[in-house]
């Protein structure tokens, strides 16, 4: 078994990437100018990279599968963005926002990356106000903070309850500009296909024009992939419909290892599903925790009669009402990470007390009649209303929560015809966010030279979980300040390599690889559209590699994608042509590698024979149903490499220190 | 619910198009408009019939990317929604419902109701953001305190998705509401305050040069707006384009 190494710097903790960066390999502007670089992926860790590197006076050729940078998914994050400003002046720093996100990440994250990720973090702030980021101020003019689950300090950044529009679109701005200059190439509407490798390196792509379907060659001194998460294997999510995993798997297969990619965030606050006919899922952000109480009906036939349409949420009276993650965390109530909350709202609907009135009868509530009276309150206060009835104080308080909330609410109400004014929401747990992802070293570098992977794409910050409001930060963190110097290191000694030429036969071999792949979908006609085989695999992902994952589960769900596997690639059918827009060829490509991807994930679920954060195996829990971590054995990364069928990756192993924070069972009650 | 679609269809930016009619059954009123589509789609793959090419991404009213005309509405009946947050509650069971792409001279047919809205992009280019570095070197995010009101005016106008709705509604398909939402944005900023001038300039020559047509004030793009950009943002720009003139 090979060693991996994961490149930390030595030194303390707080003094790591300050030394690294000075003793890492510069490249002067005169060279940058002759080296280029492909970044495939422009959320907030593509889009942000390719805005500093060229800035930085390297040549940079960007992809999107969308018809605009402007659309990447990273465009709907809502709830914020976190740094360790301390503008509250409530203990944070940057040492407490580096232990609640190992602490929130269940200890299975490498501390030194996610020290610079806390380091970095006010920064991020600074740099996107400059750019003109219209964050939420307060009446002084400052900058306002809200809370988020997992931690106790304010540090949250937000811009109402479109924060990641915002970045994304700060981003969008710098990458514009730089457009506009020349310095980056922007590919809209360009598929990465495949990955090329000339003398072990990472030289360059072959990326699919999906308008006309031609095939093209792109080449560069250094290939990153910021391509997102996967969570759509798992069919409904909440992720775009183009999200995909191929760019990260390509690089998968051709080198690059694949690591934990059983973590999955099953977001809390989604709008529960109504039926078959549903093709996605939509999330609200988390941030209602803030002012929201979630709960169940105490009796189970309360529960019955809401789910039989005969009672109504308002009619149970507050006796009568479980607000079971008060009962359970007492200290952190509500603001429980995303993991564990999700948990709690399974739990109680398959004990018998969801709510929801839909085909799938599961849902929770969550309830703002609290945070109404509450504001309302003081805002009656404020105004000296010292006799205000309770409608008008309720009424002032709906204004409040509103001012905060309203375009969540308003989405709520026009997904499902609810006013949640009226009646509290109904939410179940959906999957949202894939902590797994592509093995990085602290440079960001994968196990293929020349081959970075950053954002949500690659594994390194969360661990087993990720904080809210961190996904944000992250992307930015790896685009805007680590990548761009770390790359410099490896491009340094490319200075006299001269731009590298795509007439030669690794292009050529990588082009008609995918040339075959698009000619049998093309001429397979079999019997069964793509979304056939993905929904079926998608069934598979949540019922047994969901919420709650055990043996046998993980054994019949490994047997049962290979299956799905096997039958796709004979009875796909993909109508039209190559040579052209054709939506259905895009997504053929995307699940045949979720296919792959599906079966290695279940795998890897298996191996794990422990639960931490969004990874729950049923057989390993505390007698109070709270996750239990096997340290001893289980505090590695999973790394695997490919090496043909999924059954046959091979187990690498990163072993994970902990020098600055001690292990312990997280506890959040 | 069971629905007539007649459906824009055209190979690609060369060929004619003309309406298809199709049949869809038992609808869940619960669907949401694309989920819709993507069940006639489905159908027509099972016939061996290419699907009916749409854009759409993220599904939840923000990545700006679907782009229906329907029933002769920018992203359909209701107000303040995206194509994708459109229920198929809002339509009667047996109606005929009309589907087409938006329609304007800037923005080209690629396929069926797919367009080319690249010319939003590089109006973008020209001017869309304030000149500074990625670099973190700036100053502290507090040190210029920046009042809640012109925060939040700036926000207002920042929630532009850039979907073009307001050019496909446009009678002259004149692109000020979306040009003049991110001048507002900056403009009302002490951050973009320094280029605001300059920046009107740049990103309305470019506007004009991509072929848009002139604003005639009737309003119809603040009304069909998904995200309820005020057109108070046109006379905002104008006034930083005239100050621009008499530089």
């Amino acid at each position: 078994m090979t060693k991996l190494d994961s490149k930390v710097p030595e030194g303390p903790i707080a003094d790591k990437w300050t030394n690294h960066k000075n003793n890492i390999k510069l490249v002067n502007p005169a060279n940058k100018r002759s080296i280029d670089v492909i970044i495939v992926g422009t959320g907030l860790a593509g889009g942000s990279a390719a805005a500093t590197l060229a800035e930085l006076g390297y040549n940079v050729k960007a992809f999107c599968y969308q018809d605009s940078p402007r659309r990447a998914h990273s465009i709907a994050a809502q709830g914020g963005i976190n740094a360790a400003k301390n503008y509250q002046g409530d203990g944070d720093s940057t040492y407490r926002l580096f232990y609640d996100t190992v602490k929130g990440g269940d200890y299975r994250s490498r501390e030194a990356n996610v020290y610079r990720l806390a380091e970095v973090s006010a920064n991020i702030i600074d740099q996107c106000v400059a750019q003109g980021v219209p964050f939420a101020r307060d009446y002084g003019g400052l900058l306002d903070n809200r809370s988020f689950g997992g931690v106790q300090v304010s540090r949250t950044f937000y811009a109402k309850g479109q924060t990641g529009q915002q970045l994304l679109l700060g981003c969008y701005s710098a990458m514009s500009r730089q457009i506009g200059k020349g310095k980056i190439q922007m590919y809209n509407r360009h598929e990465m296909m495949e990955v090329v490798i000339v003398d072990g390196k990472a030289r360059g792509i072959i990326a699919r024009n999906l308008i006309t379907g031609e095939l093209e060659r792109h080449s560069a001194h250094a290939v990153v992939i910021a391509s997102g998460g996967y969570g759509n294997v798992f069919f409904l999510s909440t992720n775009a419909m183009g999200s995909n995993v191929s760019a990260g798997w390509k690089i998968h297969k051709k080198g690059a290892y694949f690591a934990n990619p059983c973590y999955t965030q099953i977001h809390p606050t989604c709008i529960p599903q109504h039926g078959d006919q549903q093709s996605k899922l939509t999330l609200m952000s988390e941030s209602l925790r803030n002012d929201g109480r979630i709960w169940v009906p105490k009796k189970k036939e309360d529960a019955e009669a809401i789910r039989a349409g005969k009672m109504k949420p308002t009619e149970i009276v507050e006796e009568d009402r479980d607000y079971y993650l008060e009962r359970r965390y007492p200290s952190f109530g509500n603001l429980v990470p995303r993991d564990v909350a999700s948990r709690a709202a399974k739990e109680r609907s398959d004990a018998g007390f969801g709510v929801g009135t839909n085909e799938t009868g599961e849902a929770v509530y969550l309830d703002f009649t609290s945070a109404f009276m509450r504001y309302g309150q003081e805002e009656a206060n404020v105004h000296g209303l010292n006799d205000a009835s309770q409608e008008k104080i309720r009424e002032l308080g709906e204004q409040v929560v509103e001012d905060k909330y309203g375009n969540l609410f308003q989405m709520y109400e026009k997904i499902t015809a609810d006013n949640p004014y009226k009646t509290p929401m109904k939410i179940y747990p959906a999957v949202h966010y894939t902590m797994g992802g592509v093995w990085v070293d602290y440079n960001l570098m994968t196990t293929i030279d020349g081959c970075y992977c950053i954002g949500e794409a690659n594994f390194s910050d969360h661990g087993a979980n990720r904080l809210g409001a961190s996904a944000l930060m992250q992307g930015l963190a790896d685009g805007y300040f680590v990548l761009p110097y770390t790359i410099g290191d490896y491009l340094a000694d490319d200075i006299r390599t001269g731009s590298i030429p795509t007439d030669t036969d690794e292009f050529a071999e990588a082009e008609k690889s995918v040339k075959d792949q698009i000619d049998f979908f093309i001429n397979n006609k079999g019997e069964h559209s793509v979304d056939h085989f993905h929904k079926q695999l998608g069934k598979v992902m949540w019922n047994k590699v969901g919420m709650a994952r055990d043996t046998k589960g993980l054994q019949d769900a490994i047997k049962e994608i290979k299956e799905i596997r096997a039958a796709f690639w004979k009875d796909v059918k993909v109508p039209g042509a190559a040579d052209s827009m054709n939506l259905e060829l895009e997504k053929a490509g995307r699940v045949a590698d979720f296919l792959e991807l599906g079966e290695l994930f279940a795998r890897d679920a298996l191996l794990r024979e422990e639960s931490c954060g969004g990874h729950f195996r049923e057989e390993h829990k505390s007698e109070e149903g709270e996750a239990a971590r096997d340290d001893k054995n289980f505090k590695h990364v999973s790394a695997w490499e490919y090496k043909g069928e999924p059954a046959d990756a091979v187990f690498h192993k990163e072993e994970l220190e902990y020098k600055n924070i001690e292990l312990k069972t997280r506890s959040y009650k | 619910m069971n629905l007539t679609l007649k459906v824009w269809r055209q190979k690609n930016s060369q060929e004619k198009g003309q309406l298809e009619t199709y049949q869809v059954k038992n609808i869940s009123t619960d669907s949401s408009f694309l989920e819709m589509m993507d069940i006639l789609n489905e159908q027509l793959v099972n016939e061996g019939k290419e699907p009916v090419a749409f854009d759409h991404d993220c599904r939840e009213g923000i990545c700006g990317m679907c782009s229906l005309f329907i029933n002769g509405e920018a992203h359909g009946p209701g107000e303040e929604i995206t194509t994708c947050q459109l229920h198929m509650r809002e339509f009667k069971d047996g109606e005929t419902i009309h589907i087409e792409p938006w329609r304007a001279k800037a923005f080209p047919v690629i396929k069926d109701l797919v367009v080319d809205r690249g010319a939003f992009d590089r109006i973008m280019s020209a001017g869309g953001f304030i000149s500074v570095n990625t670099s973190g070197n700036t100053q502290d995010a507090n040190a210029i305190p920046v009042p809640k009101e012109d925060a939040d005016m700036a926000m207002d106008a920042a929630t532009c998705i850039g979907c073009g709705a307001c050019v496909a509604t446009c009678k002259n398909a004149s692109a000020m509401l979306f040009v003049s939402a991110k001048v507002s944005q900056f403009a009302l900023l002490p951050q973009g305050k320094v280029e605001a001038a300059e920046r009107a300039q740049n990103m309305v020559s470019q506007m004009d040069e991509e072929g848009f047509g002139n604003c005639t004030n009737t309003g119809a793009c603040e009304v069909e707006c998904p995200k309820g950009i005020s057109i108070e943002n046109i006379a905002r720009m104008n006034r930083e384009y005239l100050s621009s003139s008499f530089k």
